[in-house]
């Protein structure tokens, strides 16, 4: 029995001592499961600020901060102190109401998602930390169009156009990004035969990384838009509309609009490890499942911070473009080649995800297959690029300098 | 315990306590000094003009609308690929007709520029 499950259990004990009822057992237990997940997610949002800062201040070539503490480390504590002592501005003419709630629901909605992530195994007395839910795939794609309800308050909210074109660049965005994130959370469910997320670790023989490596770089780009990082940042494109949707927000409720982002970055490396990178299991120590689960998603994370550090943002015409003509298209292929060829795999060769012995080759096959469509539309892609390219310059040539001009 | 959704209550109750508590502490412990030019709108420094809430390009629009169609296929999809391990070959097909109509929705919308930022 691993250390957290044992601890878990004696404070039932203890608890059952006092002589309580078992349902207000129940409730205490619940309440306490989801006081500690919801505080590691906090943890996590304040480490992670901390090693964004840090990370992407070397990309930079400076050091991130230094001062607060060794190597910076009590930065995020300087920062919540700071913005808990700052006045809350309410704008003239903002309508409080949803200008109040739009962050309150913003982080409720990207903490809620940590209710199904599996952090370890379930060894018969229940889950790790959250709960086992069996449409636990659905579940994370209705909290996060939460999210963006959340956004539409609070950029309607504020009575500010900045915000309000932030808003609906938000809304554009999060929408047309919804459409191949789902697409290859389809593929996973079709592979592994449920939308439980522990199942979905367990039945993970090989890494689904490896058959689905496709629809995990879909996933991943998807979910960095999703969460409005770097390079997807339209929503708050600080050069174009200074800071989108939150622009009117300050102290706390800033930080809240900071943190909804943060958590829900994270979270999409929480379900990234889930659905390709097996989730807890580890080699060896398989009793510190939630430690080895977490190194996974902060690796994860730090993909996203080096997206950040290295790519400029796009322009809108160039993200809907990237998602409608390239990323929607190309999961839509790659939903029917995995199905066609997951089939002929189980019926041909024997071979299936679910079967230890036969896991490896199939999981291989499935990898050169995904290999060979990558190669396929990459080819299109830069073709239709090199064509776009000689019509341009088509168009530009025989113009002399002069008429380009008007001078 | 109805677990999970008595669970996911219980969590999201904890999570919403989360999110106000820094925010009531904040109310508190914060100075409010409003005045006049503080709680302008805040473009840019120059004074808004007019209203906010004016209509909007409709190019946002078309997107929705296409959108529409690909979250409706969500709800077909998703207990298709549930079960997909155990349909026969016939279920396959039919699925896979059905993600190429919904595709020749969205090859329209391209050919008609409809996906085009104009």
């Amino acid at each position: 029995m691993d250390p957290f499950t044992s601890i878990g259990l004696s404070l039932r004990d203890l608890l059952a001592a006092l002589g309580l009822a078992d349902w207000f057992i129940d409730l205490i237990m619940a309440a306490l499961r989801a006081a500690i997940l919801g505080t590691v997610a906090l943890l996590a949002f304040m480490f992670l600020t901390w090693l964004e800062r840090k990370v992407i201040g070397r990309i930079q070539d400076r050091l991130g901060p230094t001062y607060a503490g060794p190597i910076g480390i009590l930065q995020p504590i300087a920062d919540g102190i700071k913005t808990i002592t700052k006045e809350i501005i309410i704008p003239k003419g903002a309508d409080r109401a949803p200008f109040i709630v739009g962050p309150i629901l913003a982080a409720t909605a990207a903490l809620a998602v940590f209710a199904v992530i599996p952090f370890g195994p379930d060894t018969g007395h229940g889950p790790l930390v959250g709960t086992t839910l069996n449409v636990g795939l659905l579940y994370i794609l209705a909290v996060g169009a939460a999210g963006i309800v959340a956004i539409i308050m609070a950029g309607w909210g504020s009575n500010n156009k900045f915000a309000v074109l932030g808003t609906f660049r938000a809304v554009a965005q999060l929408i047309s990004y919804e459409v191949p994130q789902f697409l290859s959370i389809v593929t996973v469910a079709m592979l592994a035969g449920t939308m439980e997320l522990g199942q979905i670790v367990q039945i993970q023989h090989v890494p689904f990384i490896f058959p689905l490596f496709l629809t995990a770089q879909i996933f991943l780009l998807s979910g960095v838009a999703e969460a409005g990082r770097s390079p997807f940042d339209l929503l708050e494109a600080d050069s174009e509309i200074v800071a989108g949707f939150h622009i009117e927000y300050s102290a706390m409720m800033f930080a809240l609009v900071q943190m909804a982002e943060y958590i829900h970055a994270f979270a999409i490396s929480c379900i990234f490890v889930t659905l390709f990178l097996n989730g807890w299991a580890w080699p060896f120590l398989p009793g510190l499942a939630p430690i080895w689960f977490l190194v996974k998603s902060f690796g994860v994370f730090l993909i996203l911070i080096w997206f950040r550090g290295t790519l400029p943002r796009f322009r809108i015409d160039q993200m809907m473009a990237f998602n409608w003509q390239f990323l929607v298209p190309v999961s839509l292929v790659n939903v029917i080649l995995i199905a066609i060829l997951n089939r002929v795999l189980v019926v041909s060769a024997g071979w299936s995800a679910s079967d230890p012995n036969t896991a490896w080759p199939w999981g291989l096959a499935m990898f050169a297959a995904n290999l060979a469509l990558m190669v396929i539309v990459l080819g299109i892609m830069g073709r239709a690029g090199r064509q776009q390219r000689m019509r341009d310059e088509e168009k530009v040539r025989g113009r002399s300098f002069a008429a380009a001009t008007g001078k | 315990m109805v677990e999970p959704f008595g669970f996911i209550g219980v969590f999201i109750a904890v999570a919403i306590v989360l999110a106000s508590v820094p925010l009531l502490l904040n109310w508190v412990l914060a100075p409010h000094k409003p005045n006049q030019i503080k709680s302008e709108t805040y473009e840019c420094g120059i004074e808004t003009q007019g209203d906010t809430w004016v209509q909007f390009k409709a190019q946002y629009y078309i997107y929705a609308l296409i959108f529409v169609i690909f979250d409706i296929e969500a709800v077909f999809l998703l207990p298709w690929a549930v079960a997909y391990n155990q349909i026969p070959l016939a279920g396959l097909i039919a699925m896979i007709v059905f993600i190429v109509l919904l595709a020749d929705g969205l090859v329209y919308a391209w050919r008609k520029g409809d996906l085009k930022w104009a």
